[in-house]
């Protein structure tokens, strides 16, 4: 089992008032599975994709990553979960906007410590990977928006992480590139990767082999997608 | 995290933000360049004074005789007593007046004529441009012969070679064998001075007495114990009892003032420096104010960063290093500027700078200080962020 939440709750303070927006949830998500998490926006599905991700953690519940309980580790275990077991794709790509398609995508091999000529070369090749091994040297701003969720797949994929997340991810592109970004998604799960996509587009839910809806803080479908 | 990467990034954000670096910058290069500028120029004035005093001649004691009652001069011969000290060298007794010197229709007004013997030279640290000065058989013959300050020969003979020539001096003739180097010094020149045998002076200035000795010690070691011989030897003569009512000679050691101003020197030139750090410590306060807006600017980047598994001492060594290229660039535009002034200072103003490696060192190297020290509270801030909040700030 990759995630393993059990009784989950993540409370913000709004001045007097408490903000549940994670209410008592349990989630199980096994490798290799391809998962969309839907819901309308305020539904805390960001905040489960945040504390999925090891970027934010629970006020109470467990959480277990691939076994390992996430409230026992550091902030160096959560950076090197989050460096080499996790590749993020945001809605907005969050890709550095002073560094070419190459730095971006060299950036978690940077931080995983591999050397200088392994980042180039294993960057290279996945950008190549995704279609873009002509626009290596370009900066985010000189590429269109597929392009640059694609330089941002490249970059999650960069140190080989067993699960990809995704908040949105095609949520800032047209219908076309939106669908090709689901493709490389579909084509990562075949290899074996865990997806879990954070959507509230069912149109992209339907793509995922299972559907957790969430609603108001709690998980109130869970459902394979058949066909 | 790769070091050479992350300078690398250092650089490529400063260019990116050419105005903004230069000016955090600046900082920086006006306090290590005024570090420099200014300790170079106590420096160099300390070194200067140094030389000066040295060149007046090497463990030089200087005796002014003020003497008690009637007895108010030494005799040429109880001046040369002190020869005989094993801690002399040289003694060089001095017995001078004002006279005008005169050659055919010239004459040159409130000269310094000079008595004295064949030690000077070695004792003053003085040379001749040409000809010689005179030696003991001239002192002793009583000839009358002179040496003249260049100021003088070239007023009274121009472009004729004053040796072999007579001057008249107090209506007698005198021939001139040498002419002295031109000098300048703290304690004056030889360009308007003429130089005569002691045993002449005495007879024409009509008068016996020794005002002033230059003694030369035999050694840098031999200073205080020649000193101690002066002073009893004069105590016995001046029959002066105890040292605080000596008014009847002094002695002027020049290591001795050699230190005190050194003392002074080395002081001034703290201060100046101590002056100059103040602004490269208002520098440093730049590059933490400027690092801080880095730091709330960059909030999203350092989120990022954090997403994709920067730890906090990725994020941290990368704003101090940040703040380091800063503050070295401006450290060594400072160092380059620094020289540049001193060097135009001492061209434009004649002043003398001594820029030493010590101190560009420790200026450059307090630059750097300067940037880690303010440099590490902006970025323990950045790597203190939460991942999640940075992520979500906008």
């Amino acid at each position: 089992m990759v995630i393993n939440l059990e009784n989950v709750y993540k409370i913000y303070k709004m001045g007097d008032t408490a903000v549940h927006a994670l209410d008592d949830v349990s989630l199980k998500i096994d490798e290799g599975e391809f998962v969309a998490i839907v819901g309308p926006s305020g539904s805390g599905k960001s905040t489960l994709m945040n504390i999925l991700g090891c970027l934010d953690t629970p006020t109470k519940g467990k959480y277990e990553f691939e076994g390992r309980d996430v409230s026992r580790l550091n902030d160096n275990e959560l950076a090197a979960i989050r460096n080499r077991r996790i590749g993020f794709v945001f809605q907005n790509f969050n890709l550095l906007p002073k560094l070419t398609a190459l730095e971006n995508v060299e950036l978690p091999l940077m931080y995983a410590g591999k050397s200088a000529a392994f980042r180039r070369k294993r960057a290279r090749e996945m950008l190549e990977a995704v279609g873009l091994g002509e626009r290596l040297h370009h900066k985010p701003k000189e590429l269109s928006g597929g392009q640059q969720q694609r330089v941002a797949i490249a970059r999650a994929l960069a140190a080989d992480p067993p699960v990809i997340l995704g908040d949105e991810p095609t949520g800032n592109l047209d219908t076309k590139s939106g669908r090709e970004i689901m493709e490389i998604m579909k084509t990562l799960n075949k290899n074996g990767k865990t997806i879990i996509l954070i959507t509230h587009d069912l149109n992209i839910a339907k793509q995922a082999q299972r559907n957790v809806h969430i609603q108001d803080g709690k998980i109130v479908k869970d459902e394979k997608v058949v066909g | 995290m790769d070091i050479l990467q992350t300078i690398k990034l250092a650089f490529r954000g400063i260019i990116d933000n050419k105005l903004r670096s230069f000016l955090t910058m600046l900082g920086i290069i006006i306090g290590v360049t005024s570090v420099i500028g200014l300790v170079s120029i106590g420096q160099g004035t300390t070194a200067k004074v140094t030389e000066q005093i040295q060149s007046m001649g090497a463990n030089l004691l200087t005796v002014n005789i003020m003497g008690r009652g009637a007895n108010t001069t030494l005799s040429y011969e109880q001046a040369m007593e002190f020869l005989k000290s094993p801690y002399i060298s040289g003694v060089a007794p001095i017995i001078s007046d004002s006279v005008t010197v005169e050659h055919g229709n010239e004459n040159e007004e409130n000269v310094q004529l000079q008595g004295t013997n064949e030690y000077l030279p070695a004792v003053r640290n003085y040379s001749v441009s040409s000809g010689r000065f005179f030696i003991s058989q001239d002192v002793d013959m009583r000839r009358k012969v002179a040496v003249l300050g260049s100021g003088i020969a070239s007023n009274l003979f121009g472009f004729v070679d004053p040796i072999g020539q007579t001057v008249k001096i107090k209506g007698y003739n005198f021939k001139v064998i040498g002419v002295m180097k031109s000098s300048s010094s703290m304690m004056g020149s030889t360009d308007e001075q003429v130089f005569i045998p002691i045993t002449v002076a005495e007879r024409i200035l009509q008068s016996r007495g020794v005002r002033t000795i230059y003694i030369q010690a035999a050694g840098k070691e031999a200073v205080s114990s020649a000193k101690t011989e002066i002073s009893t030897k004069l105590d016995k003569i001046y029959r002066v009892k105890s040292e605080d009512e000596n008014y009847a000679y002094r002695i002027f050691d020049q290591s001795e003032m050699l230190d005190t101003i050194n003392e002074t020197s080395k002081t001034m030139t703290m201060m100046l420096g101590g002056i100059a750090a103040i602004s490269l410590l208002v520098g440093g306060i730049g590059i933490m104010n400027i690092m801080l807006v880095s730091v709330t600017e960059r909030t999203r980047e350092i989120g990022i960063r954090k997403a994709l598994g920067a730890r906090k001492i990725d994020i941290l060594n990368q704003f101090l290093i940040e703040s380091l290229v800063l503050s070295g660039i401006g450290g060594v535009i400072g160092v380059a500027v620094g020289y540049l002034l001193s060097w135009g200072l001492g061209k434009a103003f004649s002043m003398s700078t001594k820029t030493t490696l010590p101190v560009v060192l420790i200026a450059f190297g307090f630059s750097i200080i300067v940037g880690v020290f303010f440099g590490i509270y902006p970025a323990n801030k950045a790597g203190n962020l939460k991942p999640i909040d940075a992520l979500r700030y906008e």
